[in-house]
């Protein structure tokens, strides 16, 4: 079996979902695993760590300058021409525009958002906004999917692998890319491990400090629920839900946060929550796997606190 | 300006979720179904903003049942001049899609508008197929869009931030926060969508490439642990020790 792993870049440099993709295809059991990466990326080598057994850069495809027309026609052109049997991308915002592209081109099933490994050819994913998993089977022989960030580790195997550059015939064309504006610094939320959560039990924007505090003490992503974002106390790429982003890091802090169904939407799939609440009848109480009732204004500083002395004896 | 914007079925944010024959079907008895959001709130309504701004002509576009006549009817209410029902199940994404492309195809649409994904399936799968049907430029997930001549200039929420893109019309475009403000339909508008038409068009044949297997719901969270406010050591220990996720 042979797996197209397209592994995103940013400003040249692979992103951790890309590890996570090419490592899900070599946890699949799959042997040849071909990694394809923008023009400019330049330790497309790493890959051979998590089991790409050959990496290719699409010349004329640019991290910086997105067009999913010209990018998934390339990378649909290569699995055609390499007798891909599997395409797997990042449920990423890159993937979400291409793998659906792909899926047409090359009259392929396709499952988004996969959220396991799958069994043969079955493959399951959260619907419902994580209130259920469906199971669904590919029937075509070229199948696409996308993954959900966090949903395997990516697994070093130390392997070395050889990076070429391929001509697809790839050009810019009907989209131009004119900026990107990023927040430089931090993790992004959906690739973040830890997020430390805020919402209106802060009462102003000016206490934001202590989250920002207990977030820099764990390496954590600050976000926030959306009356916070529709305040404008933080800006709304923060901001996680049904409406915002959904997220699934392996610990979730939900602080001040009432735990409204749409709030919940997009963060249930966390592995672990903590819920710091003032109001022992709080909703989000009844999704958390662990909770503290009380004054968070007293209680942030504490855990804050405590997690430096925990990380200063565990270092 | 001739714009199409696709609106879909989706049972209410709050509804509660079953499934029957041996877990392969969604229940929906006694659900309330309701426009998707993304669809109403985002799409719809920046089509209808773009109209205002600039003239022309918004189509709603439905793939359903005769039962998801309610929530066309509420498209038109919002502003919608005109609406299609293509008459099929939507199966699945690339059925809906490609049902969708071949009603859009001879329309000469400048410019198609989805929801970013709809609240029951959570694909965001549609905007890209339909948009590889037509050969058309796609960004997804706007949370804005602007009309410059034959462009539009969009910008969309990315990992960490966002980017700006001008596309050539016409394109496909998915719909996110931030892009319009929901729109109440008022009495004149719910009278006035009485009158305005609705065409049903017959789907065409088209082989599924996935099929469902079944459904599973996640097992209920075992009672949440609490933790004494004063002892912020514990929970420190226990999300190292017992969660191991520290």
């Amino acid at each position: 079996m042979t797996a197209i792993v397209f592994g995103e870049s940013q400003k040249g440099i692979c992103k951790k979902s890309a590890f996570e993709v090419v490592s899900f295809a070599h946890q699949m059991g799959v042997q040849d695993i071909i990694a394809l990466v923008t023009e400019d990326t330049t330790n497309g080598d790493v890959l051979g760590q998590y089991g790409a057994s050959k990496v290719y850069k699409i010349k004329g495809l640019d991290s910086g300058a997105f067009d999913s027309k010209v990018w998934a026609k390339a990378i649909a052109d290569f699995s055609s021409s390499h007798n891909g049997n599997i395409v797997i991308f990042s449920h990423s915002s890159f993937g979400k525009s291409l793998a659906g592209r792909v899926a047409v081109r090359l009259g392929a099933g396709i499952v988004s958002g996969v959220n396991a490994l799958p069994e043969g050819d079955l493959f399951s994913k959260s619907v419902f906004s994580g209130k259920a998993t469906i199971k669904y089977q590919i029937k075509s022989a070229t199948k696409v999917i996308s993954v959900m960030g966090n949903t395997m580790k990516p697994i070093a195997i130390g392997q070395s692998v050889a990076v070429e550059t391929i001509d697809l015939g790839a050009a810019q064309s009907s989209t131009k890319v004119l900026e990107i504006k990023r927040v430089e610094g931090t993790v992004p939320l959906p690739e973040a491990e830890i997020v430390v959560s805020a919402g209106r039990g802060l009462k102003d924007p000016s206490n934001w400090g202590i989250i920002e505090d207990l977030a820099k003490a764990l390496g954590a992503t600050t976000a926030c629920s959306r009356p916070v974002a529709d305040a404008g106390w933080r800006p709304h790429h923060e901001h996680v839900g049904q409406t915002g982003i959904a997220i699934r890091p392996n610990l979730y802090f939900a602080i001040g946060i009432s735990g409204a169904i749409q709030h919940l939407a997009g963060v249930n799939n966390s592995k672990t929550i903590v819920v710091i609440n003032k109001d022992p009848e709080a909703p989000f109480f009844k999704a958390g796997d662990y909770g503290v009732c009380g004054d968070l204004f007293e209680i942030v500083p504490k855990l804050t606190e405590a997690v430096k002395k925990f990380k200063e004896t565990h270092s | 300006m001739n714009i199409l914007v696709c609106i879909s079925k989706t049972p209410d944010t709050t509804a509660k979720i079953s499934f029957k024959n041996d877990s392969k079907e969604f229940n929906s008895d006694g659900v309330q179904f309701i426009m998707n959001p993304y669809d109403e709130w985002y799409a719809l309504v920046r089509a209808i903003e773009i109209k205002e701004q600039v003239g022309g002509n918004v189509v709603a576009l439905n793939v359903g049942g005769s039962d998801t006549e309610a929530i066309i009817r509420k498209a038109l209410a919002i502003g919608a001049d005109e609406a299609v029902r293509i008459n099929a199940e939507p199966t699945d994404s690339m059925f809906t899609a490609f049902q969708i492309a071949e009603y859009a195809k001879s329309k000469g649409f400048d410019l198609i508008i989805v929801g970013k994904e709809t609240i029951d399936y959570n694909g965001s799968e549609l905007g890209a197929m339909l948009a590889e049907y037509l050969d058309l430029p796609y960004v997804s997930y706007a949370s804005s869009l602007t009309l410059d001549g034959s462009k539009a200039i969009v910008q969309r929420d990315i990992e960490g931030g966002v980017e700006i893109s001008e596309l050539n019309l016409p394109c496909v475009i998915s719909a996110a926060k931030g892009l319009a403000e929901q729109r109440i339909p008022n009495m004149k508008g719910i009278m006035m969508a009485k009158s305005k038409p609705l065409t049903v068009v017959e789907p065409v044949g088209f082989e599924s490439k996935i099929q469902t297997i079944g459904f599973t719901v996640p097992p209920a969270k075992s009672s949440i642990k609490m933790v004494d406010p004063n002892d912020m050591d514990e929970l420190v220990r226990l999300l190292s020790e017992e969660a191991k996720v520290l």
